[in-house]
Order: structure tokens, then C-alpha cells, then sequence
């Protein structure tokens, strides 16, 4: 989908959230731990939220949030997001974008 | 007249549609086909005169009525079976509560009893706790071979496969954790299955891998530069991920406590703000795995660290540590009986 492709580019690190969802809001703050500031889209508040959570399902998310993108690229949800930073995979994709 | 309903095979009464076990109203209707010949008018079509096969009426009569007792037995034959099931459940049921007032608990301290478990706790969770007390046996065996082999020779391939096999175990045990959360989001958030002493450190219904990384270090000198510097970034970035869970569960406590204290109560359970509650609790299931997530990435990425030997001495001093603290809780519950 156009709008979830533009959204994911609309910053280096992009997560798609809801307002509710707290892991979505545990992600976050890892980001800020790690020295980024993430953009955060809650697709919640969107109009077109059904349409943005069938396109993040369509790219590969088992659920559709939390979705994070670095770089423009789907890196994955929670799960991805922490193996990749247990591993050390995580802060070098992050370094290009951090304040 | 009646005789006309038996000539259409679309009918209620043909034989075919009376076939239809326990349906109540199949059998009051198949009652009512054997006393047909006082019955009801209906509204079937007139199709070739009945009247020229009166024994062809007798004997679709007659069909009826078998097919009609045979479907009264079958409907009995289904009752009784459903009677014997529940009688069985019961029995089952209550085996499984002796099982557990019997200490089917290995290595969970005596107190486990004291804590009321109350008659509604469902057998799903039952059996996790079955399953919890073999897997404290298999790990108690596994720790005692783990000491054993490191006190003499091993090869590291022997060394290697009991190695493997400790880390499978602690696998297993986090789906065995993740199966009952989603029958008992709580009973597993607050480490029931625990001895006391193991749940004063609970952290999202397990220990807290930060923890592990503390009580494990001091067993692996000594250490080369490249596993220094990698077991200290294992350390930051687990504790930092910890620390992101952490925030996210006050989170959603905040807004859990924020939906129950909004919510009516009264008119049944369901309003929205309730409602909103219930799907919070949802949420819960969803931390409960990735705090299991990250126990298991961190044992994963312990392993891939150390050299086996390492890992082996580590994964012994782990199993040593809980088997202390079940110890503890023991010790601590005999010293609260023994009078004073």
C-alpha cells in the first residue's frame, strides 16, 4: 500500500502503533534508550486504519503492530526487534539515524 | 386425508428424515407417525390415487414406526453414554485433586498447598503443574549428571550433547508456560507454580534474564577479550530490553487499573469500558510471551558465546541456584511450622 510505503520512509526509524498497544509503547521506548527518536504512527487515529493494518499484515507481520521499519525497511515486530538487539544486530542498522 | 402424506417422498414422515438422532423434535414427530392413522391433516400434494396400494401404506407405516423406534433407542443408548462420560469426568477430577494434595510438586516446597487453590482452577492448568513437577525431576537429574561429568573427564562432545539438551529443557518449559497463559494470563504472571523464594524475584512471570547474566558471570573465567566485550554488551542490551518491558507492563497496569475503575458495574459485565479491560488482559498474554522471548534469546545468545565447557559450568551453576532457592523455600516454610 502507497501510504504505509510513504509512512515507513517518512523518518529512518518508523514504528506503527495504537494507541492502546503497550507493547508497541515498550518498542518505543527502547528506540529512545538506544539514542533514537523514533516516528510513531497510531494507525488507531487513522481513518484508513483497516486498510494500514491489511497492508502490514500483507508485508509479513503476523500483527499488524507493533510494525517497525529502519531505513524504509520492515525489520520486523517485538520479537525481531529484540533478538535483533540481543544479538547486536540492532544498534548498527540504528546508527546512521540516531539525534 | 393422511393417506396422502405417505405417497410423497418430500414429506415430513418419509422414513429417510425420521434418520435424524437425538433431535427432540424428530422424535415427537416419528411418535406421532405411529398413531398417523388419527393424525393431523397436512398440506401435502395429491399425487396418484393411494387408495390403490393399501398395503404399500401399511408397510411405509410400518417402516415408520421401526424407523422410529430405532431412533428412540439410539437417542437412549446417547444419553447413557453422555451419563457414564460425566460420572468418569468426575472420577477424573477428583483423582487429579488427590494427585495434587499429594505432592505431585516436586521440588516446590510443601507450602504450595497452603495456598488455597480453589476447586475452579481448570484442568489446564492442572496439567501444567503435573508437567512443572517432571520437569523439576528431569532438570534436578540433569544437574546432578552436569556435576558428575564436570568433576571428572568428558569429551566435549559428550559435553556439547548434555549441553544442548539443558538449553532444550529451559525451551520446553517456556511453551509449557505459554500454553497455560493462555488459559490463566495471571496464574502464570504471578509464578504460581513457584516456590516462595523463586516468585520474591519474579519478574513477568519468570526470572529476570538480567539476573541470570549477574549469577551466572563469576562461573566463566576466565574469559577472552572478544567474549568480554560481547558478554558486556550482552549485558547492556538485556538489560535495556528489560527495562522496555518493564515501562510497557506499567503501562498497561496504568491503563488496565484506568479501564476497571471506569467501568459500571451492575448491569452485566459488559460495557465498554470493561470490555476495554478484557482486551487489555489480552495484551497481558502477549508480555507474558516476550519476557519468555527474551529469557530464551538470552540463554541463546550465552551459549553462542561461551565455549562448551563454559557453557556447561554456567548452565550448572543456573539449575544450582534455582534448586537453592526451592531449598530455601522449603527451609523457610518447616521454620514457620516448628513451634516457638
Amino acid at each position: 500500500m502507497d501510504k504505509v510505503m510513504r509512512m515507513s520512509s517518512e523518518k529512518g526509524v518508523v514504528i506503527f502503533s495504537k494507541s492502546s498497544c503497550c507493547l508497541s509503547y515498550a518498542v518505543q521506548v527502547l528506540f529512545q534508550d538506544l539514542g533514537v527518536s523514533p516516528k510513531i504512527h497510531e494507525i488507531d487515529k487513522d481513518p484508513e486504519c483497516r486498510e494500514i493494518e491489511k497492508a502490514l499484515m500483507r508485508l509479513g507481520c503476523s500483527k499488524p503492530v507493533p510494525a517497525v521499519f529502519i531505513g524504509g525497511k520492515l525489520v520486523g515486530s517485538t520479537n525481531e526487534v529484540m533478538s535483533m538487539h540481543l544479538s547486536s544486530s540492532l544498534v548498527p542498522l540504528v546508527k546512521p539515524y540516531l539525534c | 386425508m393422511w393417506e396422502e402424506s405417505f405417497k410423497n417422498n418430500g414429506g415430513l414422515y418419509t422414513p429417510g428424515s425420521i434418520i435424524i438422532p437425538t433431535n427432540e423434535k424428530t422424535d415427537s414427530l416419528s411418535e406421532d407417525t405411529s398413531h398417523g392413522a388419527e393424525g393431523t391433516p397436512h398440506k401435502f400434494d395429491q399425487e396418484a390415487s393411494t387408495s390403490r396400494h393399501p398395503d404399500k401404506i401399511q408397510r411405509r407405516l410400518a417402516q415408520n414406526r421401526e424407523a422410529a423406534r430405532k431412533s428412540r433407542l439410539r437417542k437412549k443408548a446417547y444419553v447413557q453414554q453422555l451419563e457414564t462420560s460425566r460420572l468418569k469426568l468426575i472420577h477424573l477430577e477428583q483423582e487429579l485433586d488427590r494427585a495434587r494434595q499429594q505432592g505431585f510438586y516436586v521440588g516446590n516446597g510443601v507450602e504450595s498447598s497452603a495456598l488455597g487453590f480453589s476447586d475452579n482452577m481448570s484442568s489446564g492448568i492442572v496439567a501444567f503443574e503435573m508437567e512443572y513437577g517432571h520437569w523439576v525431576e528431569e532438570q534436578n537429574r540433569q544437574i546432578c549428571e552436569l556435576r558428575t561429568v564436570l568433576h571428572g573427564h568428558v569429551s566435549d562432545i559428550e559435553l556439547r550433547s548434555l549441553v544442548e539438551n539443558a538449553m532444550k529443557h529451559y525451551f520446553q518449559l517456556f511453551r509449557m508456560k505459554s500454553t497455560a497463559a493462555k488459559i490463566d494470563v495471571f496464574y502464570v504472571m504471578s509464578g504460581m507454580w513457584k516456590t516462595s523464594a523463586e516468585r520474591f524475584f519474579l519478574w513477568i512471570g519468570g526470572f529476570r534474564p538480567s539476573e541470570l547474566l549477574k549469577v551466572l558471570l563469576p562461573h566463566f573465567d576466565p574469559l577472552t577479550d572478544q567474549q568480554l566485550l560481547d558478554v558486556c554488551n550482552l549485558k547492556q542490551s538485556c538489560q535495556q530490553a528489560e527495562d522496555a518491558l518493564s515501562q510497557g507492563m506499567e503501562k498497561l497496569q496504568h491503563t488496565l487499573a484506568e479501564s476497571v475503575a471506569a467501568g459500571r458495574l451492575g448491569e452485566g459485565s459488559y460495557t465498554p469500558q470493561m470490555t476495554c479491560a478484557m482486551e487489555r488482559l489480552e495484551a497481558l498474554v502477549s508480555f507474558v510471551n516476550q519476557a519468555d522471548h527474551l529469557r530464551h534469546e538470552t540463554l541463546q545468545q550465552m551459549h553462542r558465546i561461551l565455549t562448551t565447557r563454559q557453557a556447561a559450568r554456567g548452565l550448572l551453576a543456573l539449575g544450582e541456584y534455582f534448586q537453592r532457592l526451592r531449598a530455601l523455600s522449603s527451609s523457610w516454610a518447616a521454620r514457620q511450622r516448628e513451634p516457638t
